[in-house]
């Protein structure tokens, strides 16, 4: 099964994937599954997942996105949230949910660079 | 306070029965925020909250309703979303709003996270009956 709203890109050990505007919860599972198989084929060591264009993510998103990183973690690979937009950032603060375990960076850029550097 | 007072008008009304509706109703409700005037961090939790209620709705309370209001009471304005359902009720309302407390697929955060991205939040429940929450956020 694939899921064609979140394309994964391969870069190397690298899977970088563009999340949608609009997290729903069946696209999202749909990617967690696709994710995993995607990490096992490809034996890759970093996910990093572009959430520049997410708006929401309430606690249910935010208990998907934390699966995600746990499972990814589980098959050996870290994954990376990268860009999230300040006004989420703020309100996942606000609602408690810090996603602890998750990593973050700025921007993809900044993920990339991160793990190419010393 | 009720929400069904003469100092509040009815903007939306967005039936809450399948995961489509939750995101009707987030979109209704940022298009009711940006109308309004709210700026981005301000809709932005105004959407979570009701995002975190809609789900309630319609995972533990079996669907319901989202309606959007227009709150008029001089000297403040504000954005009201108004969540209801006829479900089983809330046998316990300070449990459910204390963080990590679930009893579905969520983290626990939902309820009493909504409470703090809002600056008013009403909690109505009767086993049996139903939960109607009411949450405001002052645009003025």
């Amino acid at each position: 099964m694939t899921s064609p709203d979140i394309p994964i890109i391969r870069l190397g050990e690298v899977l970088v994937a563009g999340l949608s505007r609009e997290l729903d919860d069946k696209t999202v599972m749909l990617f967690a599954d696709e994710l995993s198989r995607r990490i096992g084929d490809t034996r890759a060591s970093t996910v990093v997942l572009d959430i520049t264009k997410v708006e929401v993510i309430d606690s249910f998103a935010a208990r998907m996105l934390m699966e995600i990183a746990a499972m990814a973690r589980l098959l050996g690979a870290r994954v990376v949230l990268a860009g999230m937009r300040y006004s989420v950032a703020i309100t996942l603060a606000e609602l408690g949910l810090a996603l602890p375990g998750v990593e973050t960076a700025l921007s993809v850029e900044h993920a990339l660079n991160r793990r190419a550097g010393p | 306070m009720t929400h069904s007072d003469l100092s509040s008008t009815s903007l939306q009304t967005v039936p809450i029965h399948t995961e489509e509706d939750l995101l009707t109703a987030r979109h209704a409700v940022r298009a009711a925020a940006l109308a309004e005037g709210l700026g981005l961090v301000a809709q932005t939790k105004l959407v979570t909250a009701a995002s975190e209620l809609v789900r309630n709705c319609y995972v533990h309370g079996g669907g319901g309703v989202l309606r959007i209001e227009r709150v008029l009471p001089p000297p403040r304005r504000g954005l009201r979303i108004v969540v209801a359902d006829q479900g089983p009720g809330i046998e316990d309302p300070d449990a459910a709003l204390a963080d990590g407390y679930s009893t579905g697929p969520g983290l626990g955060h939902g309820l009493g996270g909504a409470r703090r991205l809002v600056d008013e939040f009403e909690l109505r429940s009767e086993p049996g009956r139903g939960t109607t929450v009411v949450i405001t956020r002052w645009t003025a």
